[in-house]
């Protein structure tokens, strides 16, 4: 399941980083869960090691995830 | 010799312009009678003065009100630690240091300024050049000290015999803003583009969410908007980055790759999006607005006079009027080359009649614009009694163009027993120590580290 990969790496960065995370719902913003910048490069990088993909590195790709079900979305795509 | 208030408020002129924060707007204009300073403004005169406010607005005033008066202004990034502070005082030969909240600090002077002008006896007068120092990260985690002049800050924006066509009256008012620190050298360029040319400015506020700071920045109309690719990103994932309808979008600081410029320009079809290459030792050099990533060839070699540039050693190197003239304090190397070029350290590759970025010389890392030395990461970890050596290097993120990881070697090659809690130990030991950016995102223990015949870590190249 991709969604609890990436709930487990928002929890584990979030922990790392001192920060603390709003419920994590697929309509939540990502600007306003509780991560900076520097914790999103954080979670993209280990979600690359865990799940094999950086989907933001894809040629097509040009929409940036808004929610934290486009965010989602765009793993699921990518891993398929 | 002309100062940013002369500028400001030639004879006879109108004076327009002013900043916007969360907390409220204050107009230029409210200069002409009033200083933040009250009456203390006059004993700051040829002084060298630490500008270490909170909010940026009161750094915004305090510049307007010191260039011409003070010997010296150097622009402190509110990420300094106490400690810093007094390096950067003591490099600076300081004797005041202007605050905008009350310090128990006595040394220097401390001058608390106020949100809103008061009432000032007599005018402005200027009297001397004052000198403006930015500072910028440097291997040791002290900052390195960078001299400027306003005319290498300014550059044709300064009324003169080479200054840029002023905006014409009757035009479309412009309204600026940056997602930079105005302190640091892409904020400063654009608080000086708005300040020089009369145009209101909208800052950003110390932890400010980026949905609410382009929301304030929607509601002032702005017009012109600049900031490094990762706070574009951060714009775009905000999904408030469309309630702005800017005519101008400007990156710089980082690498700008094509994907970004692509959002951007989907995002806002109606600006021009371009961006810059600018250093805080070398100044604004170029900019590029065929929305292509790179910069086209010609640019180097030219040698307009204006701005040279040239590639040597795989690095781009610049030579102009912009450039900083020196670095203050002791023991401090020269900024430029022999040849009067500065070295940027930005290795440059030419594919198909354009260069291209590609990583920094000296494994120097760009995390969302803000430079990390593996040199100073390294000395924290090998402080640790477990660690023999260490390499830190940059790892590629789509997000901050860079994080920073770790490969760290430990002493007991035959116990590995025990090392997740070692990397917890170094992880916590670099938070305490370092600033964010500068913690290694992810660390890694290893066996060994591969060495040169010389001895020397084998640094990864980009």
């Amino acid at each position: 399941m991709t969604r609890d990969t990436i709930v487990s790496v928002f929890n584990e960065v979030a922990v790392s980083q001192g920060r603390t995370l709003a419920p994590l719902s697929d309509d939540l913003r990502l600007t306003e869960c509780g991560l900076d910048s520097l914790s999103f490069a954080i979670v993209v990088a280990n979600l690359e090691d865990s799940l094999g993909v950086d989907p933001f590195n894809a040629a097509e790709w040009v929409d940036f995830p808004v929610t934290l079900g486009d965010f989602v979305q765009l793993y699921d795509r990518a891993v398929a | 010799m002309i100062s940013l208030w002369d500028a400001v408020a030639p004879p006879g002129a109108t004076i327009a312009g002013g900043f916007r924060d969360r907390a409220g707007h204050v107009d230029l204009a409210e200069l002409q009678a009033g200083s933040t300073f009250g009456d203390a403004l006059e004993s700051l005169a040829d002084r060298s003065v630490l500008i270490a406010t909170h909010e940026q607005r009161a750094s915004a005033l305090a510049l307007v009100e010191l260039d011409g008066l003070a010997r010296r202004v150097v622009l402190c990034t509110p990420d300094l630690s106490a400690a810093q502070l007094d390096g950067v005082a003591a490099a600076a030969e300081a004797d005041a240091i202007v605050v905008d909240s009350p310090t128990d600090r006595s040394t220097p002077a401390p001058y608390v300024v106020s949100a809103r002008p008061r009432a000032l006896q007599g005018s402005r007068r200027t009297r001397v050049a004052t000198e403006w120092v930015l500072l910028t990260s440097g291997t040791t985690g002290t900052p390195k000290l960078v001299l400027h002049t306003l005319e290498s800050l300014a550059g044709s924006l300064l009324p003169g015999p080479d200054s840029a066509p002023r905006p014409a009256a009757g035009g479309e008012a412009l309204v600026w803003s940056t997602f930079y620190d105005i302190r640091r050298y892409g904020g400063l360029q654009i608080y000086l583009r708005a300040v020089l040319t009369g145009a209101p400015l909208v800052l950003s506020c110390a932890g400010e969410p980026t949905a609410e700071f382009l929301g304030r920045a929607a509601a002032a109309g702005v017009t012109h908007i600049s900031g490094t690719p990762s706070h574009w990103r951060r714009a775009l994932m905000s999904g408030a980055a469309a309630l702005l309808s800017p005519r101008y979008v400007r990156l710089s600081g980082e690498v700008a790759d094509q994907a970004l410029l692509d959002s951007l320009r989907a995002t806002f079809p109606q600006a021009r999006v371009a961006h810059a290459f600018a250093s805080t030792e070398a100044g604004l050099a170029f900019d590029v607005d065929d929305g292509l990533a790179g910069f086209p060839e010609a640019f180097v070699g030219g040698g307009s006079g204006a701005v040279d540039l040239k590639v040597e050693d795989g690095t781009l190197r610049i030579r102009s009027r912009r450039n900083a003239s020196r670095y203050l304090g002791d023991g401090a190397k020269a900024l430029q080359g022999e040849d009067g070029y500065v070295d940027t350290g930005d290795r440059v590759e030419l594919v198909g009649g354009r260069y291209y970025f590609r990583g920094r010389q000296g494994g120097v890392i760009n995390v969302g614009g803000l430079k990390v030395f593996p040199e100073e990461v390294e000395a924290v970890l090998n402080a640790h009694p477990r660690v023999r050596m260490s390499l830190v290097r940059a790892r590629r993120s789509p997000i901050t163009g860079a994080v920073v990881v770790a490969d760290v070697v430990l002493n007991e090659t035959s116990a590995p027993a025990g090392a997740d809690d070692v990397k917890q130990e170094l992880l916590s030991l670099c938070r305490q120590v370092l600033p964010a950016h500068k913690v290694p995102a992810k660390m890694q223990i290893v066996p060994a580290l591969e060495l040169t015949p010389a001895g020397k870590l084998v640094r990864p190249v980009g």
